[in-house]
């Protein structure tokens, strides 16, 4: 689906992307993860077209996104665009958009489905400006996905979006799973690329340091777990292990009945990810 | 079917959704259509005299105000909404689709050719309803209205687009193009007798469309006796138009190599 080799971007003295090398496989989400500023949106803006490369080799459905005229429109009529601060069309009603730029595309989606799915049946006849800040994104997603495409590029898509719109959202990226479409991600919530993703790669300053499942990212799953409970003198203690299990063990023993404040925690997402990026610095 | 027929559907598609946007946003109705006419009536008031024999200066601002407006339809209409597309992602997000490039412009020229015909119908219909401006009879005068028309936007369209380029942001559009714009047709002689201006004046605007299209439109709305009043003695027709045909082509280069779809 995308294949990337070697893949180099400078601007000026500043090396962006550097040789980085990275495949995503059909029908898989994959979501790359990075501080603003590693490289993240110009690996992103090449694959889809917007930016030129130094160096390397790059395929998107079998397609160097860097030629240009008739043959990427062709290309451009499978994969769908999610851009972040858009703020276009201001002026258009919610139906207007969708309906206008579903006709610049071969396999359009039925409208009134799209609407239904992205959850603003209520809003069709609205103005875009009047439209909330996340009913502006899902509005967005609509417009990348009324062509039915094969790959979809999602940049920062729930970003203002309320905890309901969000599940809200990723039931619907889960639907276009189902269906076979391929999804490359890029977010700054990391409960979102571990609800989501197949893989995770990041990238810090210009470089993939890892790529993974949201489980075994940055050895997750061999990591140090911690049990905490509330002891009979009442207090709180903390135990950390690789094999938080005989701890478990020692305190059933220990107590009769219930362990007062037990939980087991393996760190989050979001902890290994600071980590690796703190390293990488 | 064929590539140009999807191209121009796509871009008649476009010309719509052009045309309602532009009538939703109540500012730029109010900036490019009511204004020449607000200015018609303020100067039209103010300066009633006769500049030659049985022409009046309200006619001849009549005429001037008809060439801005193909100008101010063309070139400041696009030069300032292309940057403000770009500042808004509106450019971005048609990039990433299949939307063939021409179809984009295809549609700026209708939305174009709208807004200039409502300033058009509206300058000569308050023109000669109040300020004696007289509707030519001759199909001549028609004929040469049809192509400085049609040349006069085709070279203030493709110019426009190229100089969307210039603006740093969209913000910052209004307040590079517009000053542009009025210094032009302070020296074009839309505000004043052109042949009343400063030599190195005449000689600036003569560099430039606006001049000859105020010209032109003369030769179509005053009398023909008027043409020994112009600087050069004649209207010029020829000359009209070679230089909003090499001007148009200029544009147009300069439009295809430089058009950006994205801010950097």
């Amino acid at each position: 689906m995308i294949q990337i080799k070697g893949l180099r971007k400078s601007y000026g003295s500043l090396t962006a992307v550097d040789s980085l090398d990275l495949t995503i496989e059909q029908g898989e989400i994959f979501a790359l993860l990075g501080p603003n500023g590693a490289g993240k949106t110009t690996t992103v803006e090449i694959l889809e077209g917007y930016r030129s490369r130094d160096e390397g080799e790059v395929s998107v459905l079998g397609f160097d996104p860097a030629n240009r005229g008739d043959v990427a429109n062709a290309w451009r009529d499978r994969i769908g665009i999610v851009l972040q601060d858009s703020a276009d069309g201001a002026d258009l009603t919610v139906e207007e958009s969708i309906s206008h730029f579903s006709k610049y595309y071969s396999k359009r989606r039925d409208l009134d489905q799209l609407i239904n799915a992205v959850g603003l049946e209520e809003k069709r006849k609205s103005r875009v400006h009047n439209l909330s800040g996340g009913q502006r994104r899902r509005l967005d997603v609509a417009l990348g996905l009324v062509g039915t495409p094969e790959l979809l590029f999602l940049d920062e898509p729930t970003t203002g979006f309320d905890p309901e719109a969000r599940r809200a959202f990723w039931d619907l990226i889960r639907t276009l799973k189902e269906d076979g479409t391929t999804i490359l991600l890029t977010t700054h919530y990391l409960d979102e690329a571990e609800a989501l993703a197949d893989r995770v790669g990041v990238i810090a300053q210009g470089k993939l340091i890892e790529v993974a499942t949201p489980a075994t990212l940055g050895g997750r799953e061999e990591a140090l777990a911690t049990v905490s409970w509330r002891d009979q003198s009442g207090l709180l203690r903390e135990e950390s292990a690789l094999d938080p299990t005989s701890i478990l063990r020692r305190l059933l023993n220990d107590f009769q009945g219930e362990v007062p404040a037990l939980t087991v925690k393996r760190p989050t997402l979001e902890e290994i990810y600071l980590r690796m990026i703190g390293e990488a610095k | 079917m064929s590539r140009l027929l999807q191209a121009l559907r796509i871009g008649a598609n476009r010309g719509i959704l052009e045309i309602k946007q532009f009538n939703r946003a109540r500012e730029a109705v109010v900036f490019t259509i009511a204004f020449p006419v607000i200015l018609l009536f303020i100067f039209g008031s103010i300066f009633d005299d006769e500049i030659a024999p049985s022409v009046t200066f309200s006619q001849y601002f009549v005429a001037g105000m008809i060439a801005s407006g193909l100008v101010n339809s063309g070139f400041q209409n696009l030069a300032i909404t292309i940057p403000m597309e770009r500042d808004s992602g509106a450019l971005k997000r048609l990039r990433g689709t299949p939307m063939p490039i021409s179809s984009y412009f295809i549609g700026k020229s209708i939305q174009v050719a709208y807004s200039m015909s409502l300033q058009i119908v509206l300058l000569l219909l308050f023109g000669s309803l109040f300020f004696g401006l007289e509707i030519p009879s001759a199909g001549a005068k028609w004929i040469a209205f049809a192509w400085i028309v049609l040349l006069g936007s085709l070279s203030a369209t493709v110019l426009g687009i190229a100089f969307s380029s210039v603006p740093k942001s969209g913000r910052a559009a209004s307040a590079v193009v517009s000053p542009i714009v009025i210094i032009l047709q302070f020296f074009s002689g839309v505000f004043f007798v052109f042949s009343q201006l400063p030599g190195w004046m005449q000689q600036f605007a003569a560099i430039f469309p606006l001049k000859w299209l105020t010209q032109g439109m003369r030769y179509v709305f005053l009398p023909d006796s008027f043409a020994t009043q112009e600087v050069a003695g004649g209207f010029e027709l020829g000359k009209i138009a070679l230089i909003l045909a090499v001007w148009t082509i200029i544009g147009s280069f300069i439009a295809i190599k430089t058009f950006k779809w994205m801010r950097k």
